[in-house]
């Protein structure tokens, strides 16, 4: 727990805000690579060292998982269904980045009360977690591209995981390590759907499919 | 002492700073394979602009020849705030930085102004992006220094600048480089250099700078292109105070590193020029939001 914490979270921060801005798809899915570094290096921060092994075999699963297959299932669904940027988002780029700042700015706010309740000594910590979380839901919400969608899932659950990491280190492998199980599921789930879809119907547009009839 | 070096700092802007754009020039040249223009070639351009009279267009009244006056006069009082490296300006006082973003904002203004006031179109066009992309540089700018004010607890630009990396350990840490990251942006928006507006160029549906300057001619412009290149020293260092993370802790050894940055500052600067392609018009907003969203983690950095 020290400055490198922080600095992690800022880089996960201002990875938020790449995504947000970002058109290509090829780009979100490298920003969700630098996102799982960040969060595998922000866990072993959180420790004193000499670091446990099981921390450090956490943290090495996460990279793997986050860092590695994910991108890969991701950017094989990408390749397949030939799409290489979000054409036409519900919310402009520029809205985006600015609905954005509004969130971060919000996620401060909600902390700020919540300061004397919570034993972590940053203040960045937290709502920068809170901040992932918000902007994966974001992407959900205003993109219409399902692979978009399905990286928007990821940063949200990256939100989720470094809260978790951030306010219970020790205790929670099993529930950690579940966690990761859930989302490689979901993910490698809605990787194989994002194909089957783009194969059936030759586009990966959620807005499209919702006119779909017998 | 302290007075000296300021002073020294200021007479060494007015005389170096149109040698910054025969740097980038060459910089550029040497990247395309060419021999290049001479280094001193902006300093021929304005002696020789010196030496000719002034045509002015009958439709034109006063603020069209007021403005390069104007606007040069608020450049040079921009010059004066600014501290090099650690030591003040010779202007400083609490809230200076202020002053300095409106003497900004007033020779904008006033190019924007005399433009319009040539009637033509075209300028108008050039005037209305120029005005357009200021809007969020200047925001970025200010919220920049704010970011620094609050981190260093000063509110004059020299006393930011001397508290930024004058101990052991900056104040700051990381946000210094975020808010350098940002400035680096503004200082390519605002001068007009190339993912915002190639100074090359006069292909019309492109300018914006120069399209508003093209009724100017003599000694207005040079007077134009002499603020231009100083208001790129001024970028240069106010950026290369905040990007380069030592003091010598003399005076005299502060200001020649921060001249120094400010030579390398022109180099990246005709590197980037080089490397990259000019932005679609519509993308240039969302290059200074990204700036934008960088500076205000960087705020939220320091207020944890």
């Amino acid at each position: 727990m020290n400055t490198w914490t922080d600095i992690f979270i800022l880089v996960l921060v201002l990875a938020d805000f790449r995504l947000l801005a970002t058109s290509r798809l090829a780009a979100v899915i490298q920003t969700t690579v630098l996102q799982a570094v960040c969060l595998s290096a922000f866990m072993l921060t959180m420790a004193d060292r000499p670091w446990p092994l099981l921390l450090i075999s956490l943290a090495l699963v996460t990279l793997t998982i986050k860092g590695v297959v994910l991108p890969w299932l991701l950017g094989r669904a990408m390749r397949e269904a030939g799409v290489q940027r979000e054409i036409e988002p519900m919310v402009g780029y520029s809205s985006s980045v600015l609905i954005g700042m509004a969130l971060l700015g919000l996620s401060f706010l909600i902390f700020v009360p919540l300061k004397a309740s919570i034993s972590i000594q940053s203040t960045f910590l937290l709502p920068g977690a809170l901040f992932t979380a918000l902007t994966g839901l974001l992407m959900i919400v205003s993109r219409k591209n399902a692979l978009t969608q399905v990286a928007g899932y990821l940063v949200m659950e990256n939100g989720v995981y470094a809260f978790g990491a951030a306010l219970a280190v020790e205790e929670p492998l099993l529930v950690e390590m579940g966690v990761l199980l859930d989302v490689f599921v979901a993910v490698f789930v809605m990787g194989i759907t994002v194909y089957q879809i783009s194969r059936e119907f030759d586009h990966i547009d959620t807005d499209r499919l919702s006119e779909l009839k017998d | 002492m302290k007075i000296m070096a300021s002073i020294i700092h200021i007479l060494l802007a007015l005389m170096l700073s149109p040698f910054l754009m025969g740097i980038i020039n060459r910089v550029k040249a040497k990247f395309a394979g060419r021999k290049g223009q001479p280094l001193l070639q902006t300093y021929y351009d304005i002696i020789k602009l010196l030496k000719k009279g002034s045509v002015y267009s009958a439709t034109t009244t006063w603020v069209f020849r007021m403005g390069p006056v104007l606007g040069l006069a608020a450049v040079i009082t921009s010059i004066m705030i600014i501290p090099s490296g650690g030591i003040g300006g010779v202007l400083s006082f609490s809230g200076d930085f202020i002053l300095m973003a409106y003497a900004l904002g007033l020779t904008r203004f006033i190019t924007v102004v005399a433009a319009m006031d040539t009637g033509s179109a075209f300028e108008g066009m050039g005037a209305s992006r120029e005005a357009q992309f200021s809007i969020i540089a200047e925001v970025v700018l200010l919220l920049g220094m704010a970011t620094l004010a609050i981190g260093t607890k000063n509110i004059s630009l020299s006393g930011i600048y001397s508290c930024l990396w004058g101990g052991s350990a900056s104040p700051l840490g990381p946000a210094a480089f975020l808010v350098a990251f940002a400035l680096l942006i503004v200082l390519l928006t605002e001068n007009a250099r190339i993912p915002v507006d190639d100074p090359n160029t006069h292909l019309e549906l492109t300018m914006i700078h120069e399209v508003m300057v093209l009724d100017h001619g003599g000694v207005d412009l040079a007077f134009i292109q002499y603020g231009e290149s100083l208001k790129l020293w001024l970028f240069s260092a106010l950026l290369a105070g905040i990007a380069i993370p030592f003091r010598t802790g003399t005076a005299y050894g502060d200001m020649a590193v921060n001249i120094t940055g400010i030579f390398a500052i022109a180099v990246l600067v005709g590197i980037i020029e080089s490397c990259m392609a000019r932005l679609r018009l519509l993308h240039v907003p969302q290059m200074l939001l990204a700036a934008l969203s960088v500076t205000i983690a960087a705020l939220l950095w320091i207020l944890r």
